[in-house]
């Protein structure tokens, strides 16, 4: 019942204020242990901190209603102040007021203080993953950590993690300072060039959760998105070992002639394809792009559409963006879309 | 003659006196004469006038924000003109608008208060209000020269170093620092020496209203907050333009030690805004509940525990940094503690209105607002000193949303009430308080519509600086709710311009005290004389003008054929000797002018710090001359 109610009031509070709720980048629709005890916190916070608010409106709003009583009915004429009895009275009830404040300011102080411990426990879990975040303006560069070098996975804007186990995310930035925030998971960290930030996240259920960018990084802020999925471990698993792999061999003229469009192109300077002689590290790695559900960090869907307008203007998508615009014939293009979606 | 005549001493050629002091404090003729201007009421009023079209300014940079944000995908500003106009918009918000008119109320307000002629250094004065006008004019040609910031009104290095944001505009907001800081500490420092050393014979520490003791505190805190906002945008400026490398990590700085020295003094300033509002909204709630002030000392300590506990708590910014847990559990009960001083003030003041019998007034219907935001505000406050919480919600809507409600309902509704409270004194008209009401209404429900939502869009997910979202986010409605909430700010804003433009005209004639008030400046003339009180009062209680008048006494024998005034001494204000104020000169204005070219030169090529440095040096020998005899400037 006691985590019912806020629950409760969070889904009246939001159905009220706003019809469409999604809530898949949502502080307080936790899918993890550190975001539950958030969420939790919050919604202690906001009812201890609800009530006084509501106290102390009362109280304003009553002393309106008593403004023509005077000092309790004490005489008017040329007085500025009230009896010394009510004086004290009055001072009594401040002072007592205060001592609350402090009471529960210490009850606040030691559960935040205590959530925020629990949240850092994590340095010893054995079966633990390492993932290096890496900000660029305006993706994210992921790179799954592994004392087998072999089993080292880079990709980009997409993290899948196994259900129940902890992740120890390792947050650096490539040029400016990023914040790593996947709100249903974890508060967030920041990625500090020169610097090594941690923190770690684990997911109780499975499902995707979107997270952003938070911490102003310039002209395209707004559009650095990033998918977290939470995948039960075989799945995860089989996941991985499909990363791991060299990207698929055309198997179609149509997609032969994509992949020569490709490898023909300024687009290898800057990206990726395992298993071919693109090799550029400055971009996201395309190794396994069809399988990543979006694009140019999330800010469009993966479908064939959305890819053929991103690649004939990425200016005009995300303005200001790093991507070149590169020139490719209408006869080009198709073959092209074909092979970069055919990389599950 | 004037209303005060009955509590002259009997001997007193007032006719005389008051004709003397006229000549004394007489403005000098003309264009070069008005430019020379040394009264705090003419300083002052510059100082407001400039800092509410920046509000303006600002309001109408935060209109455009909220209408590109109206609905998700919108195309009205891009990225790059949205990123200049919350970075406009704070920068000016918060270093042209908060400051300085917190600071140009007090010039107006202090002396007055204190019972003196002006303050205690006018031509210094001069020369503050000149800085900050080419610190305004700095940036803003910056702005219309299309080369707006847009690195944030934090500017966090590396994204504000050389490699990221090349081009001038950072350097313009670096050096625009400069002005307004080199403004602030001149402010300061003569607020404090007017507190300190001028205050009428009688009025002790413990006398002082406690808008003056905000303003002494407030002081202060600019006293030890300012110089580390130079020092951070003098490492970034340096960076930038000579090649140092202090916070640049791709040279080996640490752009964390700049954060650190931005909000140690990011954090006293929001204080340094909101410490003068609580002292307007003690002014406002003794005169219009007409009663005593309760718990005066418990205020008065709550307020410099304010000040101090304001410059420890600075790394509840920077939380996300990935801190040591001994650190972050420091600072979380320090930013607590804020609760509870700031706690005491709310509790005073709702028990003076319990127990008094208030006018219910346009200012005080702002008192009454600035209650219900600001507790609010605070209680959110408290939600972000909690190191997860605050992890959750940092760079998101909802702080967004809390330093509205702390600095719109903490600063900006008290501002509100102080003016409609102090018109009368400032304009010798009352405002309309019918329009006053609707005014009052139209704002407070524009700022809860366009903020409230705020907070949850934050909790779902929606990042601070971000010029656009996707359609997907379920984002859309609040952000509606929250653009038409600041469009009926807007009206709100121009309901208020209304009322000052027909009460200046037309409002009705107000005489020296119409409030019934309890301190100084109620006794001066509306508006003021240059010289404010025809003879200096002296004082016997904390509330001056609610003694009786046949126990209220002047000081006599200060000469009134030059600008003398009385210094007192510091804890008691007994006095101690006649200080002769200088007159109106032209000399702050070129002393400015020869800063500003070293300041502004300096952001092209380093050498205009030499040649800035020579001609400011040879202004400041001429502004120093010393001139004999001090005797009547009869002219």
């Amino acid at each position: 019942m006691m985590r019912l109610l806020p629950r409760f009031t969070c889904l009246a509070l939001s159905l009220l204020l706003s019809a469409c709720i999604t809530n898949k980048q949502s502080a307080i629709d936790p899918a993890g242990a550190q975001a539950d005890r958030i969420s939790t916190l919050w919604w202690s916070f906001f009812w201890l901190l609800g009530t006084i608010f509501i106290i102390v409106m009362i109280m304003t709003v009553l002393t309106l209603t008593r403004r023509r009583r005077g000092f309790e009915q004490e005489p008017l004429a040329q007085r500025h102040k009230a009896s010394d009895e009510t004086e004290h009275r009055l001072r009594r009830t401040i002072t007592a007021c205060t001592i609350t404040s402090i009471v529960i300011l210490f009850v606040l102080i030691f559960a935040s203080v205590g959530t925020g411990r629990s949240n850092a426990e994590f340095h010893t879990a054995p079966n633990q993953l390492t993932i290096q975040v890496t900000g660029t303006q305006w993706w994210w560069q992921i790179q799954y950590m592994n004392s087998d070098a072999t089993r080292n996975l880079a990709t980009a804007n997409e993290i899948h993690i196994p259900v129940g186990r902890p992740v120890h995310i390792v947050g650096v930035s490539n040029d400016v300072i990023h914040s790593f925030w996947v709100p249903n998971l974890n508060g967030k960290r920041d990625l500090i060039p020169s610097r090594v930030t941690d923190e770690w996240i684990e997911a109780d259920h499975p499902g995707a959760f979107r997270g952003q960018c938070a911490e102003f990084c310039g002209l395209q802020h707004a559009h650095m998105a990033i998918w977290v999925i939470a995948e039960p471990e075989d799945r995860f698993q089989a996941w991985f070992r499909n990363q791991l792999q060299p990207a698929v061999a055309p198997s179609t003229p149509d997609l032969q002639q994509g992949q020569q469009v490709f490898l023909n192109h300024e687009c290898i300077f800057c990206h990726q394809i395992r298993g071919t002689t693109a090799g550029g590290q400055s971009a996201p790695d395309l190794t396994h792009f069809g399988s990543r559900r979006g694009i140019a960090a999330n800010t469009l869907p993966n479908t064939k559409g959305n890819l053929a307008g991103w690649i004939l203007d990425p200016q005009s998508i995300k303005p200001g963006n790093h991507m070149a615009t590169v020139e490719v014939s209408s006869t080009d293009l198709h073959p092209l879309i074909d092979y970069l979606e055919s990389l599950k | 003659m004037t209303a005060s005549q009955d509590i002259y001493p009997q001997t007193a050629n007032v006719e005389q006196d008051v004709e003397q002091l006229r000549r004394a404090w007489r403005h000098p003729h003309g264009l070069l004469g008005w430019l020379s201007f040394t009264t705090h009421q003419a300083i002052g009023t510059r100082y407001i006038v400039t800092a509410f079209i920046m509000l303006l300014v600002g309001g109408i940079e935060a209109l455009m924000m909220r209408t590109q944000l109206a609905h998700s995908n919108n195309g009205y500003l891009g990225p790059e003109r949205y990123n200049q106009m919350f970075t406009t918009h704070g920068t000016t918000m918060m270093f042209l608008f908060a400051v300085p008119v917190m600071e140009g109320m007090a010039i107006y307000l202090i002396p007055l208060m204190v019972g003196t002629r002006n303050v205690a250094f006018p031509r210094l004065n001069a020369f503050g209000y000149w800085m900050y006008l080419f610190g305004v004019l700095f940036l803003y040609w910056g702005v219309l020269t299309n080369s707006a910031p847009d690195v944030g009104w934090f500017a966090y290095p590396p994204l504000s170093g050389p490699q990221f944001t090349p081009g001038k505009s950072t350097d313009y907001w670096a050096q625009m620092i400069t002005f307004t800081e080199v403004s602030a500490l001149c402010v300061a420092a003569e607020l404090i020496a007017t507190i300190l050393k001028m205050r009428p014979p009688g009025m002790s520490l413990n006398r002082m209203p406690l808008y003056v003791w905000s303003i002494l505190i407030q002081s202060w805190m600019v006293i030890f907050a300012m110089p580390a906002i130079v020092v951070a945008s003098s490492y970034l400026l340096s960076d930038r333009t000579v090649g140092t490398q202090f916070v640049n990590p791709a040279e080996g700085g640490d752009p964390l030690l700049y954060q650190h020295i931005f909000w140690f003094f990011g954090h006293p300033e929001v204080y340094i805004i909101f410490i003068p509002a609580l002292g307007f909204v003690s002014a406002i709630v003794v005169a219009h509940s007409r009663r005593e002030i309760v718990g005066y000392t418990a205020m008065v300590l709550a307020q410099i525990a304010n000040g101090f506990i304001a410059f420890g708590l600075w790394v509840h910014h920077m939380f996300a940094t990935d801190l040591p847990q001994i650190g972050e559990a420091y600072f979380t009960a320090s930013s607590m503690m804020i609760a509870i001083t700031s706690g005491i003030q709310i509790f005073c003041w709702i028990a003076t209105l319990w127990s008094g019998r208030a006018r219910l007034t346009t200012a005080l219907h702002f008192v009454y607002g600035f209650i219900a935001i600001f507790v609010l505000g605070g209680l959110t406050g408290v939600v972000l000193a909690s190191v997860p919480l605050d992890l959750q919600v940092h760079d998101t809507f909802f702080v967004v949303a809390h330093f509205h409600y702390v600095l719109i309902g903490g600063a900006v509704f008290p501002l509100f009430g102080a003016f409609y409270h102090w018109f009368p004194k400032f304009t010798g008209r009352l405002m309309n308080e019918t329009l006053g009401r609707v005014n009052f209404w139209v704002l407070f429900v524009g700022f809860n519509l366009t903020f409230f939502p705020m907070h949850i869009l934050g909790l779902k997910g929606m990042p601070r600086r971000v010029y656009t979202y996707s359609p997907d986010m379920g984002w859309d409605n609040l952000n509606l709710l929250a653009t038409i909430g600041a469009w009926v700010i807007a009206v709100g804003g121009v309901l208020f311009i209304l009322n000052f433009l027909w009460s200046r005209k037309f409002g009705p004639v107000a005489d020296n005290n119409p409030w019934e008030a309890d301190s100084l400046e109620w006794a001066a003339a509306s508006p003021p004389a240059n010289y404010n009180f025809e003879y200096l009062p002296a004082v016997t209680s904390r509330y001056p003008l609610w003694v009786a008048r046949e126990d209220r006494t002047v000081v006599t024998g200060t000469s009134t054929d030059r600008r003398e005034v009385l210094v007192t001494t510091l804890m008691d204000a007994e006095p101690r000797h006649r200080y002769v104020l200088p007159g109106p000169s032209i000399w702050p204005l070129i002393a400015a002018i020869c800063v500003t070219v070293g300041f502004a030169g300096s952001v092209f090529n380093g050498w205009y710090i030499t040649w800035g440095t020579i001609i400011s040096g040879l202004a400041f020998l001429g502004w120093f001359w010393p001139k004999r005899p001090l005797e009547p400037q009869h002219d």
